[in-house]
């Protein structure tokens, strides 16, 4: 007989244990299907799951600069998920953000580099945010479904970008812009791009400065969340709208201004993405972080903190599945499934974070029958 | 919790054991390959190219694990800079990119790391770079799309004697009707049905051909669509120059209900998916470059910046005959690809075409200036045009007179072309370069067609309509 109630309260520390539990577990089983599958010795399974995000100086950094950018697409979605808003358009706000820096880049490369950076930063927090306001706005003036409008305005975004590859296409026939500012003979060589801490060079193996970057976006949000009257307002409108029609708050208002800072916050990772990482833009330059972003905001119940955790997580094993199926020649569908695993593990843990399950013996005399 | 940490820990006991069997087979050569793949081997194109390196590999000596460094679905973006430097990072001295647009990466860590070998397979900047360590490679596959020409060609009379043609399979001139899927307006792409074209008539003189674009590589519904429509309009053959078996299927679809036609494919033997419509296809042996850049690099040999070869070298072949080839096909193919192989037959002879009514004096193959309007290396001397001489892509861009039609096919866009970004508008763009005609001396002239016309109001979408553009953008 199994019984299965709701828990009243849960404690910090079973909370933690739980999904420590159900980490273990899904790596447990993704080493026993790369066992069954393969035939590998497991701990070199293992070592090659942690050498693809921290063999070498070179991954480690790109462990590090994926985690970080997922963590500030996550934190925007913070927001909008506290409010229950179903904010599902973040890659689409990502997209339009970097697109906004990509136009400076582009254009106004002449100025001198710190301004032009804030700039496009700026640009690509406006972009983003008036993504974000528009499908807010129809929410607050007409109650339009917002999973639907923020999911549609997505593909709006995609197709958008895509025009530009069209337009500005760097070789002709690939729909891709190609790097921008990379050709060394120009006077815009390297304009607009954002560079490595320690040697002051551009050869893409130091994020710093996007990591310190996306902490302080992590520390601030969380400030705003917590100790800010628009934070409290947020968390009282997504307990219940009414309650917060009643206490005077404005709801409709609310529902904008977050969206606007939301999809600012998104954009804002697609300059990041656009300056710091990727030096161009194309529909995957998002690549469906956005997407994946949503899961992990979920996860992280709103928690800025829990959001870099995650994220890391999920790093983890995007690039241990591809470190494997490289090492094993599985392909990388093989890398995919092991992430797959992993998040059913985490996702499926919240029931029992939620639940209590208890087994008990069947009564006797088959009084049921 | 107690037992399910004793059950953990009996699961890792139970791994451990298994740890003895994990031994491999080692090679005796510490040399390192990084092959860098736009897909996996579900893909025709990246099979080709894993098949062509696990053949090298066999050739050489080397270990598929131990020498080689695999990264599979690299897309064409910064991660494919990642994915070779990873290689670089786990030692590799040769790296191979399989994609066109891996090309601007590759040639980027080129720079950086001239003691690394680099090959951008089907690329075209090699040269240009003047990078030493930087190389490109392609085959000479429009001899083997000349010889796929004259099966289909014999196929073509074979129908006609024994009257199997129909009314419906003639156009206005009384010519007889041949499509091709093609998959982009490129120089690849022209050159491939220029070849096919003439191989063709080298057999059977009064034929027309349609070209329909599907804006794709790979999209197995596009090409099928393609197909269909002409089939539709009588066409007796259905050529191609993209990696799905879309086409042949259709085909393959139509002849069983009674419609006479039949499929020449690309990549891969296409009897599996039609085995009554295939005739054949040409194909890529790319385990011949392979095997000479990984030998010549291991050698410590220098490895040519712009390869290319073709049935010399046995680096393109036709796949066996389909059941259905006309009788005297395959002594007639032996005829053709000795006559290639020793240089007395050139797919692109002076005499076989013209453009404009005129015989060809001079057409460029390079493009110097960036501009994508080839205006250096006139290649047509010696009588016949030297597809991939002054480098290894084609470069044939010519648009030869007697009865070629191209226009713009139809376009699905399912969910992974979305994702991998072929714009919507792509198709206007396309048509609007196959709508363009380019004269002998590479200047741009637009053919009075209805669609052209109608895109013309989009203009603003192109820079230069069409010119000799990249060669294997994939």
């Amino acid at each position: 007989m199994i019984r299965i109630s709701k828990r009243s309260g849960i404690s910090g520390w079973l909370a933690v244990l739980i999904r420590v539990i159900a980490v273990l577990l899904a790596l447990v089983l993704c080493l026993l299907l790369t066992l069954l599958f393969t035939g590998k010795n497991p701990l070199r399974v293992l070592t090659e799951m942690v050498g693809g995000s921290f063999g070498t100086t070179k991954r480690l950094w790109e462990f590090l600069q994926r985690t970080m950018l997922l963590a500030c697409i996550a934190v925007g979605l913070a927001p909008a998920f506290k409010m229950h808003f179903w904010n599902v358009g973040a890659e689409g706000q990502m997209l339009m953000g970097g697109l906004g820096a990509l136009i400076l880049m582009k254009f106004a490369w002449k100025l001198p580099s710190l301004p032009l950076l804030i700039l496009m930063a700026l640009l690509a927090i406006v972009f983003g945010a008036i993504w974000g306001m528009i499908p807010g706005f129809f929410k607050a003036k007409w109650n339009a479904n917002e999973t639907l409008f923020t999911l549609m305005m997505n593909y709006i975004a995609i197709q958008i970008v895509l025009y530009f590859c069209t337009i500005w296409e760097g070789t002709l026939g690939t729909v891709k812009i190609g790097i921008m500012n990379g050709t060394s003979s120009q006077p815009s060589y390297h304009k607009g791009w954002i560079g490595e801490m320690f040697t002051g060079s551009f050869n893409d193996n130091d994020y710093m400065w996007l990591v310190l970057i996306v902490l302080v976006v992590v520390v601030a949000m969380w400030a705003y969340l917590r100790y800010t009257k628009q934070g409290y307002e947020i968390s009282v409108v997504g307990d219940s709208e009414n309650t917060a029609r009643y206490a005077g708050i404005r709801v409709n208002r609310v529902y904008v201004r977050s969206m606007a800072i939301s999809g600012g916050v998104c954009g804002f990772a697609g300059f990041l993405a656009v300056s710091a990482v990727s030096r161009t833009l194309s529909e995957s330059t998002a690549d469906g972080r956005g997407f994946t972003a949503i899961i992990i905001a979920w996860l992280a119940h709103t928690n800025p903190f829990l959001m870099v955790v995650f994220s890391a997580l999920y790093t983890f094993m995007e690039l241990a599945g591809k470190q494997m199926s490289s090492a094993f020649r599985l392909n990388d569908y093989y890398a995919k499934i092991l992430t797959g695993i992993v998040l059913f593990f985490v996702l499926g843990c919240e029931f029992f974070a939620n639940y209590k399950v208890k087994i008990s013996r069947k009564p006797k005399g088959g009084a049921l029958k | 919790m107690k037992k399910l940490l004793a059950l953990i820990l009996c699961l890792a006991l139970v791994a451990c054991l298994f740890a003895a069997c994990g031994g491999e087979g080692g090679s005796e050569s510490d040399f390192k390959v990084g092959v860098v793949l736009v897909g996996d081997e579900n893909e025709g194109y990246t099979l080709a190219h894993i098949n062509g390196i696990k053949e090298a590999a066999k050739n050489l000596g080397l270990d598929e694990t131990d020498n080689f460094v695999w990264k599979y679905a690299i897309g064409e973006d910064e991660t494919c800079k990642t994915a070779i430097e990873d290689c670089i990072d786990q030692g590799c001295t040769l790296i191979f990119t399989n994609s066109y647009g891996h090309q601007d990466y590759a040639q980027l860590v080129a720079e950086q790391k001239p003691d690394i070998q680099i090959v951008a397979m089907t690329g075209d900047k090699a040269k240009a770079s003047g990078l030493a360590n930087f190389h490109n490679a392609f085959t000479e596959i429009y001899e083997a799309r000349f010889a796929a020409g004259v099966v289909a060609g014999m196929k073509i009379a074979e129908l006609e004697e024994q009257g199997k043609l129909t009314a419906k399979n003639y156009d206005a001139d009384g010519k007889v009707r041949v499509g091709y899927v093609g998959a982009y307006p490129y120089a690849e792409v022209v050159s491939g049905y220029t070849a096919f074209f003439l191989g063709i008539k080298s057999i059977y003189e009064n034929v027309s051909m349609e070209v329909l674009y599907t804006s794709s590589w790979f999209d197995i519904t596009a090409e099928k669509a393609a197909a269909e429509q002409m089939i539709g309009d009588g066409c007796v053959i259905i050529g191609q120059h993209a990696d799905s078996t879309g086409a042949p299927s259709a085909c393959e679809a139509a002849l069983n209900a009674g419609t006479t036609v039949f499929s020449v494919g690309y990549n891969i033997d296409m009897l599996t998916a039609a085995p009554n419509a295939a005739l054949t296809s040409p194909t890529n042996e790319w385990g011949v470059y392979y095997t000479y850049a990984i030998g010549a690099a291991m050698n410590g040999e220098e490895i040519a910046t712009n390869w290319a070869e073709g049935f010399d070298k046995d680096a393109v072949a036709l796949t066996p005959l389909g059941p259905n080839v006309a009788a005297g096909t395959q002594e007639k193919v032996d005829e053709v690809i000795a006559a290639l192989k020793a240089g007395t037959l050139h797919p692109f002879d002076q005499s076989y075409f013209t453009v404009g009514g005129e015989v060809v004096e001079e057409a460029f193959a390079t493009d110097t200036d960036g501009d994508w309007v080839n205006d250096a290396d006139n290649a047509m001397f010696d009588g016949y045009y030297h597809e991939s001489y002054f480098q290894s892509a084609p470069s044939f861009g010519l648009r030869i007179d007697g009865g070629l039609l191209v226009r713009a096919g139809p376009v699905s866009i399912p969910a992974k072309s979305i994702q991998k970004g072929r714009p919507v508008w792509r198709t206007t763009k396309s048509s609007m370069r196959s709508n363009c005609e380019i004269s002998r001396n590479g200047s741009v002239r637009s053919s009075p067609t209805i669609t052209s016309l109608w895109i013309s109001a989009r203009a603003r979408f192109s820079r230069c309509s069409e010119k000799t553009a990249p060669a294997r953008p994939r």
